[in-house]
């Protein structure tokens, strides 16, 4: 053993690991990215690691993994999981012959998602046991057991960290390369009883599964998964989970007469350790992030063993439903609870306004000029602007103002089209990164080419996963093994599945991308647009732009088509802010009186 | 011993580096350490903090409001944004020099700083104030912020640190070509 500070996502990789990962599969999305980043980081070559296409592809790469002996561990999001539900809820039955462990981290706030899901509810929908660290060092110890448990009872499990764990540093005990697990995968053995899923069989798997989990609850009970610390005298307790318990703690600091019970497997939930927990106690207080389990799972524990502890949390109305938990606001919930004095809230009334810094494009972002070119081109036209995720869902800030919707993955096509069935005299745009066009948009466009929409298909094409921190994907012609490999083209692609006109246009070329969107829009039936830019922060910029003062009429009309953050207001004047500005040129090219230099334009 | 220190300021300004530093000098020294930032699309522009805890017994790396022993503020509005978290009595050390929000020429705001520059004046007893702008130029890199800053707070006495401790650590981090940069900023008075 030896001491690391490491991310929590880095620790769960590690982890994974030391106990000897084979394969690791996944897409990106925070806040899991980092695992299987660090994974690839650290391959000493036995590993395989690869960012699939999305994580249907990922999980079904995985099973396959598992099915062969190796010890696999498929990445994502929580909205990520229900990309790959399908394969999931059906492995579930199946099982697996290697340890796999399927990493889910969810994100209460949500501070990058677009929902507060919890897949804790997904542990119990699809049967899978579940493992919930509380921070950095026992995430890689947990993850460790994740496996020794799949392996041993054949399944998969769903590992679920929360973002404060995955993004959270700690200096942690880890393993020597020495005491590290190797893993040498038998390889697939063919067996139709085992890996063909028929009803007879799921009907029987059915059967062995609420066994098994009968079975795990009891030693999940007694496995130290799941702490009990009881409190001499005590006639109240608190029932916590992940980084919410190392809130409680933070609050029970130097506090004595609370016990807590701290929940590591919400799934199969650990019905023994509770009764244990709550045997004696008046009244609980659940305090959880995301959805009340814990607290639905204690209240049923009483029912079911007659005991009459009161259990209070999210469903009595004591801690908030939504949004994650903090130190403060779990120390205010406890001192509730308890009747203790409340900690005092710093109450400075004179605070001045202060800035608010949203996240907007980058200087220099293709997108914006990809968004300004098609808002121009269809200005005074009755249009619809689907979007997608990705960076390109901030061309919903001002001045810009082209998002009109924005669900999930690849969702921004059948939209559109949805729309234009409705509003048929309405111009329906879709917008699509190029990540997400392969990660979910191509079935779509199948779909509305196969149903006659009349739409037109933008994908913005900077040829990487941006938004996440700029992982590779099937179009950019690199993977996760090093190797450099075939593109798969956009516009071969396209043209493959019947789209009939598709153009490819460099947006930084403002007039000529005009042109294109109001020559392609004018079709008819479904046609495509790509703007091929590359994303602003992986080139080397051009030199600043320039403005020149005495052209300069200080009308602002850079400022408030683009919404750039190189154009700045300094002394009353327009201005370049020069250690931003990559010199992309599209203010020039906006700018109606030629004062604009520099950048694109310099020699 | 516990030591609760705050980084903040703006996407960029190199406030995750800073944090790592002083991660890893702890690291040498055998103090146990755990940290939390920002990560993701709040990078890009917005406001940027990093807590950092230091000392035995930790629990979470997020430390309650009022419990900062110090905390070093890139940029003015952002020490105030998150003056909450400063321990009665508490340092703060702070870069004068304001930087606007990206929106704010859309906007038409007109923050200087002056404003919150005033605020920390009157609520924090021991302010040491930093003109990051001429220390820049002094050093002859605009990228010396962070450890301009970090300077200053190891100067101080909060960290259980010394210039030469992080400075050891800082040259096993940067690339061989910052490191005399980065000496001259740490050393910067």
């Amino acid at each position: 053993m030896h001491k690391e500070f490491l991310m929590g996502n880095a620790a769960i990789a590690r982890g994974a690991i030391a106990a000897g990962l084979n394969v690791v599969s996944g897409y990106p999305g925070t806040p899991s990215t980092e695992v299987l980043e660090t994974a690839a980081k650290t391959n000493d070559g036995s590993l395989y690691v690869e960012w699939s296409v999305n994580e249907k592809a990922a999980l079904e790469l995985g099973a396959g993994a598992a099915y062969s002996g190796a010890r696999t561990m498929v990445t994502m999001k929580q909205v990520g999981l229900n990309v790959a539900s399908d394969p999931l809820m059906s492995l579930a039955y199946i099982g697996v012959k290697g340890g796999m462990v399927i990493l889910v981290a969810d994100d209460p706030g949500p501070i990058s998602s677009q929902t507060e899901q919890d897949t804790r509810h997904f542990a119990s929908f699809s049967k899978l046991p579940c493992f919930d660290p509380s921070s950095v060092q026992e995430a890689y110890d947990m993850i460790q057991t994740a496996f020794e448990f799949s392996e041993k009872y054949h399944t998969p499990v769903l590992f679920r960290p929360t973002t404060r764990v995955c993004h959270g540093y700690a200096s942690i005990e880890v393993k020597d390369e020495s005491e590290c697990i190797k893993n040498q995968p038998e390889g697939f053995v063919r067996d139709p009883s085992k890996w063909v899923i028929f009803p007879r069989l799921s009907y029987a798997a059915h059967m062995h599964i609420e066994e098994r989990n009968k079975e795990l609850s009891d030693v999940f009970s007694d496995s130290g998964l799941n702490k009990v610390c009881p409190a001499k005298g005590c006639k109240k307790g608190i029932a916590t989970h992940g980084i919410s318990y190392t809130y409680v703690s933070e609050a029970l600091e130097g506090k004595e007469n609370v016990s807590v019970f701290k929940v590591g497997t919400p799934f199969p939930f650990p019905e023994k350790a509770a009764v244990e927990f709550l045997t004696g106690l008046d009244e609980v207080l659940c305090i959880e992030e995301l959805d009340p389990i814990i607290e639905r799972e204690l209240t049923y524990v009483c029912g079911k063993y007659g005991l009459s502890t009161k259990i209070y949390g999210k469903l009595t109305g004591n801690v908030k439903t939504a949004g994650e938990n903090t130190c403060a606001s779990v120390a205010e919930n406890i001192a509730d609870f308890m009747g203790w004095e409340k900690p005092a809230k710093t109450a400075a009334d004179d605070v001045p306004p202060l800035p608010v810094r949203p996240p907007v494009l980058c200087a220099g972002c293709p997108h914006r000029a990809s968004f300004y070119a098609v808002k121009q081109a269809m200005k005074g036209k009755k249009s619809v602007f689907c979007g997608d995720i990705g960076c390109y869902t901030l061309g919903n800030a001002m001045p810009l103002d082209m998002v009109d919707t924005c669900l999930c993955m690849g969702a921004g096509v059948n939209i559109t089209q949805g729309i234009g069935k409705i509003e048929p005299d309405t111009n329906c745009f879709a917008f699509v990164g190029d990540s997400t066009f392969f990660a979910s948009a191509i079935t779509g466009v199948v779909n509305a080419v196969y149903n006659q929409a009349d739409m037109t298909l933008v994908v913005l094409d900077n040829s990487t996963t941006a938004m996440t921190g700029h992982q590779p994907h099937p179009g950019t012609g690199r993977t996760m093994m090093g190797q450099v490999v075939d593109k798969v083209n956009i516009e071969q692609v396209l043209r493959g599945i019947g789209v009939q006109t598709v153009e490819t246009v460099d947006p930084l070329k403002l007039e000529e991308a005009v042109a294109c969107v109001k020559r392609v829009s004018a079709e008819k039936g479904v046609k495509a647009i790509i703007f091929k830019s590359p994303c602003a922060v992986l080139i080397k910029g051009k030199a600043p732009a320039v403005i020149d003062h005495e052209k300069c009429v200080n009308c602002k009309k850079c400022i408030n088509s683009l919404g750039c953050p190189g154009l700045v207001i300094k002394d009353g004047k327009v201005s370049i802010e020069a250690s931003l500005c990559t010199g992309c040129g599209l203010c020039s090219q906006v700018c109606p009186f030629g004062a604009i230099g520099g950048g694109e334009d310099a020699e | 011993m516990q030591n609760n220190i705050l980084i903040t300021g703006v996407g960029g300004q190199g406030i995750v580096l800073t944090s790592k530093l002083i991660a890893a000098t702890a690291m040498a020294h055998d103090i146990p350490v755990m940290s939390a930032e920002t990560i993701g699309m709040a990078q890009k522009g917005g406001s940027v903090f990093s807590f950092l805890r230091l000392g035995e017994g930790l629990h979470c790396p997020m430390f309650p409001e009022k419990t900062a022993d110090i905390i070093i503020a890139f940029e003015p509005a952002e020490a105030v944004r998150m003056l909450g978290y400063l321990k009665d009595g508490g340092k703060v050390i702070v870069n004068t020099h304001p930087i606007m929000p990206v929106t704010a020429a859309l906007s038409g705001s007109s923050y200087n700083g002056t404003e919150m520059m005033d605020y920390l004046e009157r609520h924090v007893s021991d302010l040491r104030k930093v003109d990051g702008e001429a220390a820049c130029k002094a050093v002859g890199s605009p990228r010396a912020l962070n450890m301009i800053m970090l300077g200053q707070a190891i100067r101080c006495g909060v960290l259980p640190f010394t210039i030469d401790d992080i400075e050891q650590t800082m040259k096993a981090t940067v690339k061989p070509q910052f490191v005399e940069m980065n000496s001259k900023a740490l050393r910067m008075e």
